[in-house]
């Protein structure tokens, strides 16, 4: 398939696939949050060392701020690149569902990440995190650690289906456990919000036991809002994603921040290396490889901590 | 000589002015009893200190907006700018604390670094406009882009945050205050209060408000149209600068989310406080009521239950309409 493919865009391109080597475009979201820093941090650094193991692979990496940027992208690699397999974690699904089936159905192998496609079985691989077991994850830990009739607040994201199925796992984990939600509102993962918005939900409330923040850049935010009303030590907030900070306080035994839950970043060097050996070798990669999130606690804290890491 | 044509655009306006000076306090008003209505804790002093401190950022940056749009300027960069300024002042003060240690002199040198580089990208700015003669929306435009991906860059995509240290030392700028009051807020006040005298009693904030008017007649008045541009951006990127100054104390960290759509807000302050957007008219203190109303609609929000969080665009974007309709009227009236 591969050896028709070369034929195929060598007619386009003339001369790109000439060298006998072949290419695997990554495109990305860019890094406008925490979590999208480290995910082209980890791409990048995963780029590098393919490049050394494999000399024969190209790789083109491009990042992008919007759904129509990353069609721009996508279509270029195609055009001037002749990519042989592509690493895409889709901006948005809707938009970007046409594009990269198109770029399939020219028979390039396709490997999705994190966000899946409007209309299933476009891609050979799809390397995605969990998001319901990342809600379930931190909803188990309410349940399990908070009495009855405890009172908590929920920070959601920025509007979207990654959001609503976190919400709806923890949402699930916490039912039956006599947890009340007393509000439940969105901070956009973003640090200024969260902290707004928990000064505003101090004020309302008297009374709060415990905060799910589902992202640590909003984490951050509300302990120090929480801080700043001389309210902490009432309340305990869990995040999400690991961030090094967060996991810092974790395992120096910080009782505001008692644990965490993963949703790793580095999938997306599970994709770009999954789909390199796919490539060059012959070991079957197609298939979906979902990476289930994890709890951090005091106890393994010190294998989630990367320090150069800059989330 | 150029007091002149001020005093004539007032004379014939004064009735219009009544009406337009009604329109956004009485929405703040409204804004202020619903809350009372809602929530018994909406006067409590905490839940006031924070919206009144919370305010403080956009208020200073809105204030030096007034003049930049007065004088028929607009300047999308601000929100960029402040989170470049505050990513550069994160992490000089970081390096100068490998070699000081954690002293005042880091802080004092952070804080002059926050005005410089607001200074000089303020002129980048106005230089841009007044000298290349590129439009202010273009050229804002693209330092905003070029603001905004510089603090990505710097941050490496993820967030710079002030050593812990020296984040307890700096700290107390923001929630530290004297007689209940914080710092933020005296600081907006302040702000706010040399910002009307100037505008109302000075030959800049005259000369500002000619040129947003008629640019060639202030002109022809000898106002040297050009620096007094100028002079606007720059004011307005100092201010950047100074409430960045406020800003980095509270959580200590900057990323590429800081600062997002904070242009947009000063400038919907702006126009909601009674300043034309087209130029020739600026009103301090309504932007400061402009800034109370946008951050009270947030607050009352996030204190009831009252509406779906996915409609809290839609209520924002309702009120400020609803302001600028209550001050217009006025004018169609006539």
């Amino acid at each position: 398939m591969i050896k028709t493919l070369i034929a195929t865009t060598a007619l386009v391109t003339g001369f790109s696939a000439a060298a006998g080597a072949e290419t695997i475009g990554v495109s990305i979201p860019a890094a406008t949050h925490g979590w999208a820093g480290a995910l082209n941090f980890h791409a990048e650094r995963t780029v590098e060392r393919l490049e050394k193991v494999y000399p024969d692979l190209d790789f083109v990496l491009t990042t992008t701020p919007d759904s129509a940027t990353q069609v721009s992208d996508l279509e270029d690699m195609v055009a001037t690149r002749g990519i042989d397999a592509l690493v895409v974690l889709p901006f948005e699904s809707e938009p970007l569902t046409g594009p990269i089936q198109r770029i399939a159905d020219s028979g390039t192998w396709v490997t999705v990440v994190d966000r899946g496609l409007a209309v299933d079985g476009i891609e050979n691989l799809y390397v995605a995190g969990d998001n319901n077991s990342f809600g379930r994850t931190a909803g188990e830990y309410f349940a399990e650690t908070l009495d009855e009739g405890a009172k908590v607040v929920v920070m959601r994201g920025i509007p979207s289906t990654v959001d609503n199925e976190r919400v709806a796992g923890f949402e699930a984990a916490i039912d039956g456990a006599g947890i009340e939600v007393l509000a439940m509102d969105h901070g956009n993962w973003n640090r200024d919000t969260a902290f707004t918005l928990m000064q505003d939900w101090l004020s309302r409330f008297g009374q709060i036991d415990a905060v799910w923040a589902a992202d640590d850049d909003m984490a951050v935010g509300a302990l120090a809002a929480i801080e700043q009303a001389g309210r902490t030590g009432e309340m305990f907030v869990v995040g999400g994603a690991g961030m090094k900070e967060m996991v810092d306080r974790i395992r120096s035994g910080d009782k505001s921040v008692p644990v965490n839950v993963t949703y790793p970043p580095a999938m997306i060097s599970t994709a770009i290396e999954m789909t390199a050996a796919g490539i060059v070798g012959n070991a079957p990669m197609s298939g979906d490889f979902i990476i289930a999130s994890e709890l951090i606690t005091l106890d393994n804290a010190d294998d989630f901590f990367f320090e150069d890491s800059p989330y | 000589m150029s007091m002149a044509p001020a005093q004539k655009i007032s004379t014939p306006a004064r009735r219009r002015i009544d009406l337009q000076v009604v329109g956004p306090i009485v929405a703040l008003i409204a804004l202020v009893l619903i809350g009372m209505a809602l929530n018994s804790n909406f006067l409590s002093y905490a839940n006031i200190t924070n919206v009144l401190a919370r305010s403080s950022f956009i208020g200073i940056i809105a204030v030096g907006m007034t003049f930049v749009i007065t004088a028929g300027g607009l300047d999308l960069s601000v929100g960029s700018m402040a989170a470049f300024v505050a990513g550069l002042m994160i992490l000089v003060m970081n390096l100068l604390t490998d070699r000081l240690g954690v002293t005042l002199p880091v802080i004092f040198a952070g804080v002059a670094l926050a005005l410089i580089s607001g200074l000089v990208a303020g002129l980048i700015n106005g230089l841009l406009i007044t000298r290349v003669g590129i439009e202010a929306f273009i050229v804002t435009l693209g330092t905003m882009g070029i603001y905004r991906s510089l603090i990505t860059w710097l941050a490496d995509g993820g967030t710079l945050s002030l050593g812990f240290e020296m984040r307890e030392l700096y700290r107390p700028v923001y929630y530290g205050g004297i007689a209940g009051i914080s710092w933020p807020i005296l600081a907006f006040v302040a702000v706010a209060i040399i910002g009307e005298i100037v505008m109302r009693h000075t030959a800049f904030g005259r000369h500002c408000a000619a040129i947003g008017s008629n640019e060639r007649v202030a002109r022809y008045s000898s106002i040297a149209v050009l620096r007094v541009r100028l002079a606007t951006y720059v004011l307005l990127g100092v201010l950047v600068g100074f409430a960045v100054v406020m800003y980095v104390p509270r959580l200590g960290s900057a990323s590429a989310s800081t600062g997002l759509l904070w242009e947009l807000e000063a400038i919907a302050a702006v126009i909601i406080g009674g300043t034309l957007l087209k130029g020739g008219f600026g009103r301090i203190w309504g932007t400061v009521v402009g800034v109370l109303i946008l951050s009270l609609i947030g607050n009352i929000l996030n204190l009831t239950d009252f509406v779906s969080p996915y409609l809290n665009g839609a209520i924002q974007g309702a009120v400020i309409i609803l302001a600028v309709v209550l001050q217009r009227k006025g004018a169609a009236d006539r």
